[in-house]
C-alpha cells in the first residue's frame, strides 16, 4: 500500500479509531458527556480529513476500494448525518439513563460500515461493509430492551436482515460462478441464467436495505420500535450507504444500456411510490408515517437513479441531501418532545404545538413541507432535479407516477401540519427540569441550522448543485 | 428592479408581521397595511409613468438576474400592460383585504397577516415572472399560506375545504411542472441552449404529438384555478369556508392567475393548439356560465351563492380568451378586473353580515334594509353590477366579450347571453332574501362603521369608474392584446 492510498483512506481509518477510542474511554471514565464530546470531535476530525483528502483523489486501493468524488460526497453526507444524530442521542439517552455508553461504539461501527459501502468496488468489501452496518444495527434497534416494541423491532430486523444478507451472499456466489470475478466494475451483464438469478437475488437484498416495496414490511415496525436516534440513523445513514453502492454499480455497468435491468427498478420505484404514499395516509403514529414516507422517497430517488448519467447522479445526491436534512429535523423535533416515559410519536402529542412551542413547530412544519417538495424549502429543487432528469430520459411512467403519488403525499403531510396548527388542548403540562441546558441549546441550534440549510438549498440551490457536480467529476 | 422591490416589500412585511406579533397585537395590522399600501403606491407609480400616449413597445420593465445558471433558470421579471393591470388589482384588493380583516381576525394576528402578505407576494410574482421555473415557483408560493388562511381562520368545515383547495391546485401545479420540463428539454434539444426563459421558449417548434400533451398539462393547471366547469369542485368549499380576506383574495386574485396563465402562456406558446382547443373551450365556457348561474340560484348559503356566481363569470373569461378577437380579449381583461372588484365587494359584505348575524344562511336573513340601509344600498349596487347593469364595469366586460364571440359562434353566444338572464335571477333572489322581505333574525345590528364605509366606498367608486371610463384600461392592454390576436 502506497502512502497516497494510505492518506486517501484516512477518514475511514479515523472512523475505525473512533469506536476504539470510545471503548477505551468507557474503560477509564464512564461519563456520557465526555464520550459525547469526544465523539463529536472525532466526527469533526473525519470531516476535516475528508476535506484534506479531496486534493489527492481519485485513488484506487485495489481490489477492494476506490475513493473518488462520489465516495467522498456520500461519506461526507453520512458523517454529517451521524454528527447530528450523535447530538440528538445525548439528550435522548441521558433522559432515559439506560447506560448509553456502549451505544456510541455501535453507532460509530455502523457508521464505519456505511462509509465502507461508499468506497467499495468489490463484493467482499461490499459485504463486509454491509455486515458491519447491519450487525451493529441489530443491537442498536433493540438497545432500549425494556421498551415494549424494542425487542419486537430488534427481532424483526435481525431475522429479515440476516435473511437478506444470506440472499446477498448467494447472489454474489452465483454471479461469481458465472463471471469469475467479484470486482463490481469488471462485471459485464449478460443474459445467462446464472447472472440473471444472481442479480435478481442481490436486488432483493438491496431492496430490503432500502425498504423498497415489496421488501418494505419491516420498515414501519422497526422505525416505531427503535429508539428515535436509531430510527433516524436507519432512515438516513444506512440507506445512503446502500444507495451509494447501487449507484456505483449502475454507473459501472451502464444501466441505461440494459433495459431489462432498468425495468426491474422501474417496477420497484413505481411500487414504492404508490405503496409508501398510500399506506402513509392511514398512519396515526408519526414515526410510522415517516417510515412510509421514506419508502416513497426512495421510490422517487430511484427515478433519478434510473437515469444514471451525470444529471441523474447529481439529482440523486441533491435529493439525498435535502431528504436527510428534512428527516433529521423531523426526528430531532420528535426527540426533543419525547420524555423519559413516552416517545412523542402519536399525532395527538403534536396537537396545537404551534401555539405552545412555535419554534419547534415551525421547524417541524418546514421539514414536512420540504419532504412534500414545496418551494422555498430544499425539497423543491430536489424534486425538481429528479423530475428533470426523469423527463430528460423520457421515463414517462415513473415520472407521471411520481407526480400523482406526491399529490397523495401532500395529504398526509398536510394532515400532520394541520394537527400542529390545531387548537391546543387545555391541559397544562408540568415543566420538566432540563438535564443539560447546554445540550438542549445545542439541539435547538442544530434544528435552526437544519432549517436555515433547508431554506438556503431551497432558494439558492445553484452553488450546491454545482459543487456536487464538481465532486462527481472526480473519477 | 421595482418589481423585485414590490414583491420583496410584501415578503419582508410578512415576516415583520409575524415577528412583531409577540410585542403588540395591533402592530401586525399596521405593518401589513403599510406594506400593501407601499406596493399599491409602487404600482400606481408604474401606471402613471407608463401610461403616457407614446408607448415604447409592449414591455415596460424588464429585470433579469441569474439564479440557477447551470439549469438555465433566471430571476427574470417583466411587466407589460396586462401585468400592470393585474398588479394594480392585486395591490388594491390586497389593501382592502388587510382592512376587512382589521376587526375580524382577533387571534394569531401576526401569523394571519404573514400568510396574507405572502399569498399576495406569490400572486404578484406570478403576474410578472417571465421565467417558467420562476412562474411555477411563485405559483406554489401562494398555495401554502392560502392553505393556512383557510385552514386556521375559516369556518366550521375549514379543514376539508383547505385540503380540497390545496390538493386540487397542487395536482394541477405538478402537471404544469411536467409540461414546463418537457418544453424545456424539447427546446434544449432543438436549439442546444437549455433555458426556462419565457422569451426564448416563445418560438419553440414542438411536434404536434408532443405539444398536445404539454398543452394539456398547462391547461389542466389553469383550468383548475380559473375554474372551468368540470374542475370547479374545490371552489365553492374554499370560498365559503375561507375568512373574508381569504374569500376576497381567492375570488379577486387567485382565479385570475388561471386566466392570466392561459393568456400569457398557452396562447403565445402554442398558437396552433390553442385554435384546436377553442372548439372545446368555448362550449365549456358557455356551460360554466349557465351551470354556475343555475347552481347559484339554488344555494341557501350566501357565500356559496357568491362562489357559484364566480364560476359563472369565469365562464365569460374562458369564452373571451378563446374567441381570439381583439374586442373579446379586451372584454376579458375588463371582466377580470370587474369581477375581482364586484365579487370581492360581495364577499366583503357577506363577511360583514356574518360578523353581525353570525350566519351565512339565507333562510335566517331578511328585511335587513331597515337595520342596515347603507350596506343595503351598496349591496344593491354590486348586485346590479353582477347582473350586468349598464354604467357598471361588468356590463362593459360582458358586452365586449359577447360582441367578440358573436363573430365566432353565434349560437353559443346566444346561449351565453341567456346566462345573463339567469344572472339577473340569482342576483335579484339574493337581494330579495337578504335585504328585502319580512324581517327575520336580529334587527339590532350596527350599520357600517367608518372603516367599512371607506372600504365599500372605494370599491363602489372603482366599479362605477370602470363602467364609465374603461378607456384607460383598454389603452393599457391594447399592445398586448394586439400581439396576442395577431398570432
Amino acid at each position: 500500500m502506497t502512502s497516497t492510498q494510505f492518506d486517501a483512506l484516512l477518514p475511514y481509518t479515523l472512523l475505525a479509531t473512533a469506536s476504539l477510542v470510545v471503548i477505551l474511554l468507557i474503560a477509564f471514565r464512564r461519563s456520557h458527556t465526555v464520550i459525547q464530546v469526544v465523539g463529536f470531535m472525532l466526527m469533526c476530525m473525519v470531516i476535516a480529513a475528508l476535506l484534506k483528502v479531496r486534493s489527492i483523489l481519485p485513488v484506487s486501493v485495489p481490489p477492494l476500494f476506490r475513493i473518488d468524488g462520489l465516495a467522498l460526497l456520500f461519506t461526507a453526507l453520512i458523517v454529517f448525518c451521524v454528527l447530528i444524530i450523535g447530538l440528538f442521542s445525548f439528550i435522548y439517552f441521558e433522559e432515559r439513563e439506560e447506560n448509553p455508553k456502549e451505544y456510541y461504539i455501535l453507532l460509530f461501527l455502523s457508521t464505519l460500515g456505511a462509509t465502507i459501502l461508499t468506497i467499495s468496488v468489490h463484493f467482499i468489501s461490499f459485504f463486509i461493509g454491509l455486515e458491519l452496518l447491519s450487525v451493529s444495527l441489530y443491537a442498536l434497534v433493540a438497545y432500549l430492551r425494556t421498551r415494549n416494541n424494542a425487542v419486537e423491532a430488534g427481532m424483526k430486523y435481525l431475522v429479515l436482515a440476516a435473511l437478506s444478507s444470506a440472499f446477498l451472499l448467494f447472489g454474489m456466489a452465483l454471479i461469481y460462478m458465472d463471471k469469475g470475478t467479484m470486482d463490481l466494475t469488471a462485471i459485464v451483464p449478460s443474459g445467462s441464467i446464472l447472472f440473471v438469478m444472481g442479480a435478481g437475488i442481490m436486488v432483493v437484498a438491496i431492496g430490503f436495505k432500502l425498504a423498497l416495496v415489496p421488501f418494505h414490511l419491516w420498515a414501519a415496525d422497526v422505525y416505531q420500535g427503535a429508539p428515535t436516534p436509531v430510527t433516524s440513523f436507519i432512515a438516513t445513514v444506512s440507506k445512503i450507504g446502500v444507495f451509494a453502492v447501487l449507484l456505483r454499480f449502475a454507473q459501472s455497468i451502464h444501466l441505461q444500456e440494459h433495459p431489462e435491468v432498468s425495468t426491474i427498478f422501474v417496477v420497484l420505484a413505481v411500487a414504492s411510490m404508490i405503496t409508501g404514499n398510500l399506506l402513509a395516509l392511514l398512519q396515526q403514529n408519526v414515526k410510522r408515517l415517516l417510515a412510509y414516507s421514506s419508502i416513497a422517497h426512495f421510490g422517487y430517488l430511484l427515478v433519478s437513479f434510473l437515469t444514471v448519467g451525470e444529471a441523474g447522479m447529481q439529482a440523486s445526491v441533491f435529493y439525498l441531501l435535502a431528504y436527510s436534512i428534512a428527516l433529521l429535523a423531523a426526528f430531532g423535533v420528535i426527540i426533543l418532545l419525547s420524555n423519559r416515559n413516552k416517545e412523542a410519536e402519536d399525532l395527538a402529542d403534536f396537537r396545537g404545538l404551534f401555539w405552545k412551542r412555535p419554534l419547534i413547530a415551525a421547524v417541524f412544519t418546514i421539514a414536512l413541507l420540504s419532504l412534500a417538495g414545496i418551494p422555498l424549502t430544499a425539497g423543491f429543487p430536489a424534486k425538481f432535479f429528479v423530475l428533470a432528469s426523469g423527463v430528460r430520459q423520457h421515463l414517462w411512467l415513473p415520472v407521471v407516477v411520481l407526480v400523482l403519488t406526491s399529490i397523495v403525499g401532500f395529504y398526509y403531510y398536510l394532515r400532520v401540519i394541520g394537527v400542529l396548527f390545531a387548537e391546543a388542548p387545555e391541559v397544562e403540562e408540568a415543566k420538566e427540569g432540563m438535564l443539560q441546558p447546554f445540550f438542549y441549546g445545542a439541539i435547538y441550534a442544530t434544528l435552526v441550522v437544519l432549517t436555515v440549510l433547508s431554506f438556503w438549498l431551497g432558494i439558492l440551490p445553484a452553488s450546491t448543485a454545482d459543487g456536487i457536480r464538481d465532486f462527481l467529476l472526480i473519477r | 428592479m421595482i418589481l423585485a422591490v414590490m414583491i420583496g416589500v410584501l415578503l419582508i412585511g410578512g415576516v415583520l408581521c409575524w415577528l412583531s406579533a409577540q410585542w403588540s397585537a395591533a402592530a401586525p395590522k399596521w405593518i401589513a397595511l403599510v406594506a400593501s399600501l407601499l406596493g399599491l403606491g409602487l404600482s400606481v407609480y408604474c401606471w402613471v409613468h407608463f401610461s403616457g400616449p407614446e408607448l415604447r413597445g409592449p414591455w415596460f420593465i424588464d429585470f433579469r438576474a441569474s439564479w440557477i445558471p447551470s439549469f438555465g433558470i433566471g430571476f427574470h421579471l417583466a411587466m407589460d400592460g396586462l401585468s400592470l393591470v393585474l398588479l394594480l388589482l392585486t395591490f388594491f384588493l390586497g389593501v382592502l383585504a388587510v382592512l376587512c380583516s382589521w376587526k375580524e381576525i382577533r387571534e394569531r394576528t401576526g401569523f394571519f397577516f404573514f400568510c396574507l402578505l405572502w399569498t399576495l407576494a406569490g400572486i404578484s410574482g406570478v403576474f410578472v415572472a417571465m421565467d417558467l421555473f420562476l412562474f411555477y415557483f411563485f405559483w406554489e408560493v401562494m398555495l401554502v399560506p392560502m392553505y393556512f388562511l383557510i385552514a386556521l381562520w375559516g369556518d366550521t368545515r375549514r379543514r376539508y375545504a383547505a385540503y380540497k383547495f390545496f390538493i386540487f391546485t397542487q395536482a394541477g401545479g405538478l402537471l404544469m411542472l411536467l409540461s414546463i420540463l418537457a418544453l424545456y428539454f424539447i427546446h434544449g434539444q432543438r436549439t442546444g441552449s437549455y433555458t426556462f426563459d419565457y422569451f426564448s421558449l416563445l418560438n419553440t417548434a414542438v411536434d404536434p404529438s408532443a405539444s398536445k400533451w404539454i398543452v394539456a398539462g398547462f391547461l389542466i393547471a389553469f383550468a383548475i384555478k380559473l375554474p372551468v366547469v368540470p374542475l370547479h369542485n374545490w371552489l365553492p368549499d374554499a370560498h365559503s369556508e375561507a375568512p373574508t380576506a381569504g374569500s376576497l383574495i381567492l375570488a379577486g386574485l387567485l382565479l385570475k392567475t388561471g386566466a392570466y396563465g392561459i393568456i400569457r402562456i398557452v396562447l403565445p406558446l402554442f398558437p396552433g393548439d390553442s385554435a384546436a382547443i377553442a372548439h372545446w373551450a368555448i362550449p365549456l365556457g358557455v356551460a360554466g356560465i349557465v351551470y354556475g348561474a343555475l347552481l347559484a340560484f339554488a344555494q341557501t348559503d350566501l357565500k356559496r351563492l357568491i362562489a357559484y356566481t364566480s364560476v359563472s363569470h369565469m365562464g365569460f373569461v374562458l369564452l373571451g380568451i378563446f374567441s381570439f378577437r381583439e374586442i373579446a380579449m379586451q372584454g376579458t381583461v375588463m371582466q377580470i378586473l370587474t369581477h375581482g372588484i364586484g365579487t370581492g365587494a360581495l364577499f366583503v359584505m357577506a363577511g360583514m353580515l356574518k360578523e353581525r348575524l353570525h350566519t351565512r344562511d339565507l333562510g335566517l336573513m331578511g328585511g335587513l334594509w331597515t337595520a342596515l340601509p347603507s350596506m343595503g344600498g351598496v349591496f344593491m349596487l354590486f348586485t346590479m353590477a353582477s347582473l350586468g347593469l349598464p354604467m357598471l364595469g361588468n356590463f362593459i366586460a360582458e358586452f365586449l366579450i359577447l360582441l367578440g364571440t358573436f363573430l365566432v359562434s353565434p349560437v353559443l353566444t346566444v346561449l351565453a347571453s341567456g346566462g345573463l338572464v339567469l344572472s339577473a335571477l340569482y342576483s335579484l333572489r339574493m337581494m330579495q332574501k337578504v335585504f328585502l322581505g319580512p324581517v327575520r333574525g336580529g334587527t339590532a345590528v350596527q350599520d357600517l362603521s367608518g372603516r367599512e364605509w371607506l372600504l365599500l366606498a372605494t370599491l363602489s367608486v372603482s366599479i362605477v369608474a370602470l363602467g364609465l371610463f374603461p378607456q384607460p384600461v383598454i389603452n393599457l392592454v391594447r399592445p398586448v392584446v394586439r400581439l396576442l390576436v395577431s398570432n
